[in-house]
């Protein structure tokens, strides 16, 4: 087991490096760089960037050498602790996304654990009561889950919100909290703010979770071992709960690695829409004026979630279903 | 055993339904039986008959859409409070799901089927599932149960049980797991085992050696048997009665040598007919049984055998069902030529 975990670990270390290439060059194709959408910018409010200011930009950002050179020394910066610097915030990058990492994190690991809590009791009763009025209750809502589109529910959340309770539900926290350092009160707040967001980000999932849970859930349901347990005298509950809903798990285990970083990158139109300060709009931008290394680092992370989330998924996996631990050894 | 003398259950006029937007099947459709204490009773007929769905309407377990509509099952149990002697209850009219009828299921009257591959959960141990159902209706702490478990494991012949017990069921082979299958039923001593085809699914030397192991484990225990299979060999081989369904009904039930030696339904007759004897001449014919078993949206009017019936009574047969009549010690049988 112990060694499996570590090879597993030992896997994705070597993934994040490739990981870490392949962000690097994804953020080099766009055509240009930095320097000419910076002289788009300055020539779209009248100024003038002239040849040898280009220049020196580049020598200054190190724009000019060939990329393995610029990717070499940005990993050596990341060694350092160092992810490089911001030229459109001419701020490190570390310092540009700050805790909009860890909002990001809160925001979409509370929208994941709210889709689950959600989706899983609905399925299991969807699954168990199939054809009922409850069943088509929850197919319905969960298809217009999954239709509409999630910046949209944000929009007119936040329209009722604001003429029937003449609150503003956007944000992460309240404007006097806003830049406050971190105390109780400030973690409150964001716990307070946190349901709206993490409801909208996670309706979608929630309806796709359901149907997935339900058809699991269906096709276990008829399997021998249900009636063995059954016959067993074993409350009806115990009966579902033990076997066939743990069967029905493992597809939601190992979805777990790239439901995460879903989210966060799904979510930079909600985010824009609610002014939720997480990473997403921040990506948007980067791209937008070929912000490199702040793109790039971003990327990096959202891959690097990615790895961990595929790695608790193998690890619950093997958990659920014993199956697995025995052909590996 | 104080039951003997009286039946151990008794089904009457049991009918178990399935419906649907398509139609209602009527898998069971008043079915009568008689079962003895320490008795083994094979239940034999074709694919469809209803063999399945009467012994999991006993259990009653039988999956929805399907309800029993309409009958009794009358099971002797022993006397609540620790009293001696023994009461009867009907288990048609218990809750499916409710206290007295789990306190039974399981305990009282346990079920082995066909499915050796896949009637143990794939991602429990065995052990696991087999300690759940001993402790479920025993006082018994965790150890012990494990004990037992592996006590039990044991006497249906799985050898080192101290590491099999720990072993998913894909582990083991089909033959061993029926046998832990077998022990899982039996670990709670219930008075009445209920065996749904369960060798069907293994080669013919296992097959054997299930038999032989549930006839000992049954005169150590003193349970009764009842046994559903399609396999007039292995009723001649186990039973002390039978019962033969047609169409969700039993036409005929008897003891065993009176099925073999002096069948009365025209259906057990071309049952018997059918199969393969030992002395039989080099390329002699088998006799297959006339036609085919209908539709179950559309069952015959009257006796349900009555369009592949040889001895068709025209006016009698396809207008009125026959009910069961005693013919002989211990035997019924529903046809109009008994009448």
């Amino acid at each position: 087991m112990l060694a499996y975990i570590g090879r597993r670990a030992l896997l994705a270390v070597f993934t994040v490096w490739a990981i870490s290439m392949l962000a690097f060059a994804i953020i080099q194709l766009p055509p240009g760089d930095y320097v000419t959408s910076y002289i788009a910018q300055m020539a779209s409010m009248g100024s003038v960037v002239t040849d040898e200011e280009a220049q020196n930009l580049r020598i200054q950002y190190g724009l000019g050498q060939p990329i393995y050179v610029q990717y070499w020394k940005w990993m050596k910066q990341i060694g350092d602790g160092n992810f490089g610097f911001s030229m459109e915030w001419r701020r490190p990058v570390t310092e540009v996304i700050g805790e909009r990492l860890w909002l990001t994190v809160v925001v979409a690991v509370s929208a994941l654990l709210l889709t689950w809590v959600l989706a899983l009791p609905i399925g299991i009763y969807s699954a168990v009561r199939q054809y009922s009025i409850g069943d088509y209750t929850a197919t319905f809502v969960g298809f217009i889950g999954l239709a509409v589109p999630n910046f949209l529910l944000a929009l007119v959340l936040l329209y009722l919100g604001f003429t029937m309770f003449n609150a503003h539900i956007g944000g992460l926290f309240s404007p006097e909290l806003q830049d406050a350092p971190w105390s109780w009160a400030r973690v409150w707040d964001l716990l307070k703010h946190l349901p709206i967001p993490a409801l909208i980000l996670g309706l979608a999932g929630t309806a796709q979770q359901i149907r997935i849970m339900r058809a699991n859930l269906l096709d276990e349901l008829g399997k021998p071992y249900v009636v063995t347990a059954r016959s067993k005298g074993l409350p009806e509950t115990r009966v579902i709960v033990k076997y066939p809903v743990r069967m029905a798990l493992n597809p939601f285990a190992s979805t777990i690695g790239y439901t995460l970083p879903y989210i966060v990158s799904g979510s930079i139109i909600v985010s824009l829409v609610l002014g939720l300060p997480t990473v997403g709009p921040l990506l948007l931008r980067a791209l937008i004026s070929q912000d490199m290394f702040l793109a790039g680092t971003i990327v990096l992370l959202l891959g690097i979630m990615t790895v961990i989330g595929t790695l608790i998924s193998d690890i619950v996996l093997v958990w659920i279903d014993p199956r697995i631990r025995l052909e590996d050894t | 055993m104080t039951l003997i003398g009286e039946p151990l259950l008794s089904v009457r006029n049991l009918k178990t339904y399935f419906v649907q937007d398509e139609g209602t099947v009527k898998a069971v459709d008043g079915v009568d039986l008689q079962m003895n204490a320490r008795a083994t009773l094979g239940i034999v007929g074709e694919s469809g008959c209803g063999k399945s769905v009467t012994a999991r309407s006993i259990l009653r377990i039988v999956d929805r859409p399907g309800r029993i509509v309409e009958g009794e099952i009358w099971f002797r149990r022993p006397a609540a409070n620790g009293g001696t002697g023994s009461q009867a209850v009907d288990l048609a009219k218990l809750e499916p799901n409710g206290v007295e009828m789990r306190s039974i299921r399981g305990a009282e009257i346990a079920l082995i089927f066909q499915e050796p591959m896949s009637s143990f959960s794939p991602v429990h141990s065995v052990g696991n599932q087999i300690i759940e159902a001993i402790r479920l209706h025993q006082e018994i702490d965790r150890r012990g149960a494990r004990g037992k478990a592996i006590e039990m494991l044991r006497r249906v012949g799985v050898s080192s049980p101290d590491q099999r017990i720990d072993q998913l069921a894909h582990q083991l082979s089909g033959g061993l797991r029926q046998r832990a299958m077998i022990a899982m039923a039996l670990s709670c001593s219930p008075t009445l085992l209920i065996a749904d085809e369960p060798t069907t699914a293994l080669d013919v030397t296992t097959q054997t050696q299930i038999l032989e192991l549930m006839r000992q484990l049954q005169q150590e225990d003193g349970m009764a048997i009842m046994l559903i299979t399609h396999d007039l060999g292995v009723i001649a081989e186990m039973a002390t009665d039978v019962a033969v369904m047609y169409l969700g009904r039993v036409v005929e039930q008897a003891p065993v040598d009176a099925i073999f030696h002096s069948p009365k339904h025209p259906y057990t007759r071309a049952l018997l007919r059918s199969i393969p004897r030992m002395r039989a001449r080099s390329r002699e014919r088998l006799t297959p049984i006339a036609g085919a078993v209908p539709h179950p949206y559309d069952r015959p009017a009257g006796c349900p055998f009555h369009p592949r019936c040889p001895d068709f009574m025209a006016g009698t047969c396809d207008r009125e069902s026959p009910g069961p009549r005693t013919v002989g010690a211990r035997h019924t049988v529903s046809c109009f030529l008994y009448e």
